[in-house]
C-alpha cells in the first residue's frame, strides 16, 4: 500500500511583511460560529503561482472552504488585482472593492529534492494585515494533503476552531443489483478524492470505523461465513479477527484511547448484548445483559460513558451507561424510534438516526437527551459520523427509487447539506481523526 | 509566531437553531399480505426429499411483521411442514437465514435478523428437529429478495429462509 501517511510535512512560518500591521485588536475579519445562521464569509482565493500545480492546489483550498458552508469564495473573474508576487503586500483597496473580507495568496514550486514547496498567506483586507503566513514541504504524492492543510489553517485562523479538511473517510462501496449487492471497504479523502479499496468485495463488509489513535479500522465482515468483527491495518492490509466468539459479533467501535473495541455479541437466544474487548489483554467485559437487542455502542470522548441502542422498552431507543455498564438510562423520548447514536468528539452532543412518520431523520441531542434537533429528513438516511471538530456530520441517504445510497454531509446548523462524491453507491461513512 | 493572527473569537458552542418540530407518531405498517411466495417450478415436479422438493413443496420461508420476530400463525403452518420434512429426511442439516426489511438501521437490523433466525430455529426444535442440525445466520437488510421501495417489497424481505445443506437424497 502507498505510504500516504506519516509523510513529512514540514511547516515553517513565513516572515510577515515589515509593513504589515500585526496588532490583533485591529483585525476585523472573523466568523462567529456560534451564530445560528452563518452568512458565509466572502473570501478571495487567488490562483497560487507556479505552473499548473499552484492553481490546482489553490482550487482544492477554495473547494474545501466553500463546502464548509462558512466561506463564499469569490468568482475569480471579479478580481481586480492580479497577484504577481505573493510575498508583496496586496493592494487591499482592490480586494475591498469586491467585498473580499479575506484574501489568500500563494506559490508552489518544486524543491531540489523533488518535493513540492507550498507557501501561502492569508490577508485581512479590511484590517490591512497578514493573518497567516506558512510554508510546507511535501512529496508530490501528497499535494492534495498540502491543500487540505492550508485550508485547515485558514479555517482555524478565521473561525478559531480546528478544521477537518486533512482527514479521510472509510466507507462501504456498493455496486451491483440491490439483491446481490457487492459491499466493499473503501477509503478516500474527506472531499471524495483518492478512493482506494481495502477489501475485494467477495463477501459483505459493513460498518467500518476509524481508530482514534492509529491507522487502523474495525469493521464487520462475512468472510468466515459467520458475521464477525475484524481489525484492519490500513497501511499493511493486515487483518485480524477480534476475539473468538461463538456467534455473530457486530457494531464495533474503538474506545477513545484506541485500546478497546466495543461491540455487540449475539446470544444463543437471539438477543444481542454489548461487550468491550481490551485489544492488549484480549479480556472481554460484558456491559449489558438483557433479553433485548443492545447494539450500536459509542464511547464518550473521555471514555467514561457509552451511548447505545436498545429495544428493551419495546422499540429501539437510545440509552447511556457508564463504561462499566452501570446506570443504564434511557435518554430518547421524542416519539418514534432512535438508533445509531454517536457521541460527538467534543463531548457535547449525540448524533442519531430517528424513524418517525415513515421517514428517517438525522439529528443531534444533548447527552442527557434534551435539546433534540433534526438536521435532515428523508425516505432513508442513517449512520451519522462526526468530523473531528464536532461541527459537521456525514451520513448516507437514499431517496425512493434512487436505487442505492450516497454519502452526504451536513453541518450543525442543518443548512449546509452537501453531497459527497463517490464512484458508486456508498454507505457507512466513518470520519478519521485529523491526520498527522 | 506560528499563527500571526489572533482574532478575538468566542469559544465554541453549538449553534442552536430553533427546534424543529418533531411531529407525527410512530407509524405501524399494515401487516403484510405476502403469503406464500409462488416459488417457480411446478409443484410436485421436484424429486421427493430433494432440496428443490423442500423449497417448492414445503415452503422454505416465513414472513414477519414489522420489527417483530414472533412466529405468525401462517408461518407456524409452514414451519410445521418444514419440521415434518426435516424429520423424515434426517440426513439434511439446515441453515436458517434471518432477514430484515430496509426500514431500520443497519446494525439494529442485523440484530433483528438474528432474532428472527433464532425464533425460527426454536420453533423447529420444538417440532422435533434436533438443534445440532440447525445453524443460523443474520443478513440484516443486506440481502433483500424484493427490491421495490414500498410495503409490498418490505413485507417479503422480513423473512426467515430455511436452507437445506449437506448430504440429503
Amino acid at each position: 500500500m502507498k505510504k500516504l501517511l506519516k509523510s513529512l510535512l514540514v511547516l515553517a512560518t513565513l516572515a510577515a511583511m515589515p509593513m504589515v500591521a500585526m496588532e490583533p485588536a485591529l483585525a476585523r475579519v472573523e466568523i462567529d460560529v456560534n451564530k445560528g445562521v452563518i452568512e458565509p464569509l466572502p473570501i478571495a482565493v487567488t490562483d497560487f503561482l507556479g505552473e499548473g500545480l499552484g492553481a490546482e492546489i489553490s482550487s482544492i483550498v477554495a473547494a474545501d472552504l466553500k463546502r464548509s458552508g462558512l466561506f463564499a469564495p469569490i468568482d475569480k473573474a471579479a478580481f481586480v488585482e492580479k497577484i504577481s508576487n505573493p510575498d508583496a503586500q496586496p493592494r487591499f483597496e482592490d480586494w475591498k472593492v469586491i467585498n473580499a473580507q479575506a484574501l489568500v495568496t500563494g506559490r508552489v514550486s518544486t524543491a531540489a529534492d523533488g518535493r513540492i514547496r507550498a507557501e501561502f498567506r492569508l490577508w485581512d483586507t479590511f484590517g490591512a494585515q497578514q493573518l497567516v503566513g506558512e510554508q510546507f514541504f511535501a512529496p508530490m504524492a501528497n499535494k492534495r494533503r498540502v491543500a487540505h492543510i492550508i485550508a485547515d489553517s485558514i479555517y482555524k485562523a478565521l473561525t478559531g476552531e480546528d478544521g477537518y479538511f486533512d482527514t479521510r473517510v472509510v466507507f462501504i462501496d456498493e455496486s451491483g443489483p440491490k439483491d446481490k449487492r457487492l459491499k466493499r471497504l473503501a477509503i478516500m479523502d474527506q472531499d471524495g478524492a483518492n478512493v482506494r479499496y481495502l477489501s475485494k468485495g467477495t463477501t459483505i463488509a459493513l460498518t467500518p470505523r476509524f481508530s482514534p489513535t492509529r491507522q487502523e479500522i474495525t469493521y464487520m465482515s462475512y468472510e468466515s461465513g459467520q458475521p464477525q468483527v475484524y481489525l484492519l491495518q490500513i497501511e499493511t492490509g493486515q487483518r485480524e479477527l477480534v476475539g473468538n466468539f461463538p456467534g455473530m459479533t457486530f457494531a464495533p467501535r474503538f474506545s477513545p484511547d484506541g485500546q478497546k473495541v466495543i461491540m455487540s455479541l449475539l446470544r444463543d437466544d437471539g438477543n444481542s448484548n454489548i461487550f468491550a474487548m481490551d485489544l492488549r489483554s484480549r479480556n472481554t467485559t460484558r456491559l449489558t445483559n438483557t433479553n433485548a437487542i443492545d447494539t450500536s455502542p459509542s464511547y464518550s470522548p473521555d471514555g467514561s460513558k457509552v451511548v447505545f441502542t436498545s429495544d428493551r422498552g419495546g422499540q429501539p431507543q437510545i440509552y447511556v451507561m457508564g463504561a462499566d455498564g452501570s446506570g443504564q438510562t434511557r435518554i430518547s423520548f421524542g416519539g418514534g424510534s432512535y438508533s445509531t447514536p454517536v457521541w460527538s468528539p467534543r463531548g457535547d452532543l449525540i448524533a442519531f438516526t430517528k424513524q418517525v412518520g415513515g421517514e428517517f431523520q438525522i439529528g443531534v441531542m444533548k447527552t442527557d437527551g434534551s435539546g433534540e434537533r433534526i438536521l435532515s429528513s428523508g425516505f432513508a438516511q442513517e449512520g451519522p459520523t462526526w468530523a473531528p471538530n464536532g461541527r459537521v456530520l456525514m451520513f448516507f441517504a437514499e431517496s425512493a427509487g434512487s436505487g442505492g445510497p450516497k454519502l452526504r454531509s451536513i453541518d450543525l446548523t442543518g443548512r449546509n447539506d452537501q453531497p459527497i462524491p463517490t464512484p458508486n453507491y456508498a454507505s457507512d461513512p466513518a470520519w478519521s481523526p485529523l491526520l498527522d | 509566531m506560528r499563527r500571526i493572527a489572533a482574532i478575538a473569537r468566542n469559544p465554541v458552542a453549538v449553534a442552536l437553531v430553533a427546534g424543529l418540530a418533531i411531529a407525527g407518531c410512530a407509524s405501524k405498517k399494515t401487516p403484510n399480505n405476502a403469503g406464500d411466495l409462488g416459488l417457480g417450478g411446478g409443484a410436485g415436479a421436484a424429486t421427493p426429499g430433494s432440496a428443490q422438493d423442500f423449497t417448492v413443496n414445503v415452503g422454505d420461508r416465513i414472513f414477519f411483521d414489522t420489527d417483530s420476530s414472533a412466529i405468525r400463525s401462517d408461518a407456524q403452518q409452514t414451519l410445521a411442514r418444514q419440521a415434518q420434512w426435516l424429520n423424515r429426511y434426517s440426513s439434511y442439516a439446515i441453515t436458517v437465514e434471518g432477514h430484515a426489511d430496509e426500514r431500520g438501521t443497519r446494525e439494529y437490523n442485523l440484530a433483528l435478523g438474528a432474532r428472527r433466525a433464532a425464533s425460527t430455529r426454536d420453533f423447529l426444535i420444538a417440532q422435533g428437529v434436533a438443534g445440532n442440525r440447525i445453524k443460523t445466520i443474520s443478513y440484516g437488510k443486506e440481502r433483500p429478495v424484493a427490491v421495490c421501495d414500498d410495503i409490498s417489497c418490505w413485507s417479503q424481505n422480513r423473512r426467515a429462509v430455511t436452507v437445506p445443506r449437506g448430504a440429503g437424497s
